[in-house]
């Protein structure tokens, strides 16, 4: 009789209890990651270290224009790492672990999945953004009305959804060893042709060309064209490019993830 | 009386429907055939055993249960609803073979997720203590043995106190120590009316907690029954040796099932071979290279199939 009774009482379930899912999937993903050095330390110094190195003491002391446009190509260059790395080698790990398949036969939402990660590379590009600014005001000169920073920081932080659409065809599709490697070629030859390392015209012609199909590219552009410095092309055509992007990346991770699901 | 007062009448069918049920389920996998139209029902607060050498299809059947594969043909249903439905998943837990748990997340936490995935679950403490791991909590999983990875996994299926328990080789990897713990664990689970499905290839582990074995081969099912029904058929001998009796003198010996003849060598398969031997050796005194093993589990049902298709042909 007993039994009977606690086999019907299980059926309550609100959308809070959902939304706590999702936030403790979150967080329980941002505490795991806080300890895996081997993520949190390169994602949050190479992106300050390359910006004091060539933004900060490269350039000559005072020039705040250099520091200034910088800030928003390293900026975008840092906030790619933890979308493209915490989805290519996250979801590819999980997967070949045989956790994910664990995740699904758990009553987990499988977006909260997703969400986690997403806010998981969110809040370390916040992290990194503002560890960029503090450098960049502070070292470098940088001086921009109060509403330039607030857009700065939302377009970096929401940029970081494109790279992990993209880090999600990657996880899905690649094996867990190789997911490194493969994101690493993605990463570094994209932030080097979108001209977050060396500003565009500084580039030969020819390589100036691949510029304008790369999701780096027209992130950057928006976040030089909120700070004023040298944007070029019309906001809206960045931003259609990166939310088709975002969509076509995830369409692919879709039609993948449908593959690997029947095992 | 208490418990049908407190059904409401959109709770009904979902109450009468079995925890599990696969129909006519057909699972291909390019050319190989890993299910071959299974039929199988999960009744309420049973622990039923799929007992079957590797490869047979065990694994297969709980994972179109699951919903971590489809059926080529066929149905697979979860308290009479599709296994992907968050709603029957919620009253289901599962501890799968093989994920390897990693990451910097340490016992407690990872519990804490998995149960915070189900409307009621255990308390954390209860799950510990079922799974063995009170003295592990703090440990990150990472750091863990391989015994205490498959407590674990134990831990994360049973931590939602879920009604329908799915256990795919739960005791592999296992210390005798650790097999104990987890036997009583399921034992208690099953006293408090949970329904149990579990996959081994020890019948000694299906005899010790089913109270029914389905026996798959080749995908399909050869035997459904009580354990002691299945020891019964799986309690054979087989008997090598070279004899000149021919099959038909040995085929009306004493509970002989099986006959096979290679070269010189005869093997019979039976249930008796004592009596079997008694006889022979009575009829040919030259019987010798005589070898007597117990019947692998394969050996046994192959009779068994054999049985039930002479009846179908009678």
């Amino acid at each position: 009789m007993n039994t009977a009774a606690n086999a019907i009482t299980t059926s309550r379930w609100t959308w809070r209890d959902t939304l706590g899912v999702y936030l403790r999937e979150a967080e329980y993903q941002f505490r795991t990651v806080l300890r895996t050095p081997g993520f949190a330390l390169p994602t949050l110094l190479f992106p300050t270290m390359f910006y004091v190195f060539f933004g900060l003491v490269f350039g000559k002391p005072g020039d705040d224009q250099i520091a200034t446009f910088m800030l928003a190509t390293y900026g975008t260059f840092g906030i790619m790492a933890p979308a493209l790395f915490g989805f290519g080698v996250g979801v590819a790990m999980e997967r070949e672990r045989g956790i994910l398949a664990m995740k699904r036969v758990a009553p987990m939402p499988p977006m909260a999945y997703l969400f986690a990660k997403a806010a998981m590379a969110m809040l370390f590009a916040l992290v990194i953004v503002l560890l960029l600014f503090v450098l960049g005001a502070v070292f470098g000169g940088v001086a921009l009305p109060r509403s330039e920073w607030w857009l700065l920081v939302i377009a970096l932080v929401f940029g970081t959804l494109p790279f992990s659409a993209l880090g999600l065809v990657v996880g899905v599709h690649v094996n867990g060893q190789a997911s490194t490697a493969i994101v690493n070629l993605i990463y570094l030859p994209m932030s080097f042709l979108a001209g977050l390392w060396v500003p565009l015209q500084f580039l030969p012609r020819w390589l100036q060309g691949f510029a304008a199909a790369l999701p780096a590219y027209h992130l950057s552009q928006l976040a030089l064209g909120i700070i004023h410095a040298d944007a070029r092309g019309p906001v809206a055509a960045h931003l259609a490019y990166l939310v088709i992007f975002t969509a076509v990346c995830l369409a692919l991770a879709v039609r993948g993830w449908r593959r690997i699901q029947d095992r | 009386m208490n418990a049908i007062a407190a059904l409401s009448l959109a709770d009904l069918p979902a109450a009468a429907a079995a925890p599990a049920r696969l129909e006519g389920a057909v699972k291909r996998y390019g050319a190989v055939t890993a299910l071959d139209g299974i039929d199988l029902e999960v009744r309420r607060g049973e622990l039923l055993a799929l007992l079957g050498p590797n490869g047979a299809g065990k694994t297969t059947a709980i994972s179109l249960l699951l919903g971590l594969a489809w059926p080529t043909r066929g149905r697979a249903e979860i308290f009479g609803r599709a296994p992907r439905d968050i709603a029957a998943r919620r009253r289901t837990g599962a501890m799968l073979q093989g994920a390897q748990l990693g990451g910097h997340a340490r016992v407690e936490e990872m519990i804490a997720l998995y149960s915070g995935y189900y409307p009621d679950p255990l308390p954390l403490t209860e799950t510990l203590r079922l799974a063995g791991l009170e003295d592990a909590a703090k440990r990150p999983v990472a750091k863990l043995s391989g015994g205490q990875q498959q407590r674990l996994r134990f831990a994360l299926a049973i931590c939602g106190d879920p009604e329908l328990l799915f256990l795919d080789e739960p005791t592999a990897g296992m210390d005798v120590e650790a097999r104990r713990i987890l036997w009583a664990a399921v034992r208690g689970l099953k006293q408090q009316g949970r329904s149990i499905v579990l996959t081994t290839h020890y019948l000694e582990e299906a005899d010790a907690l089913a109270d029914r074995i389905v026996v798959i081969h080749h995908g399909r099912v050869i035997a459904d029954g009580s354990p002691a029904d299945i020891k019964r058929t799986v309690a054979q001998r087989r008997i090598r040796c070279v004899t000149s009796l021919n099959e038909g003198q040995i085929v009306n010996l004493p509970g002989v099932t099986r006959i096979e003849r290679s070269g010189d060598r005869t093997d019979i398969v039976a249930a008796h071979p004592e009596a079997v031997l008694r006889e022979m050796l009575r009829l040919d005194p030259e019987l010798h290279d005589l070898e007597v093993t117990g019947a692998r589990l394969e050996e046994a049902f192959l009779s068994l199939t054999q049985d039930s298709s002479a009846k179908e042909g009678a």
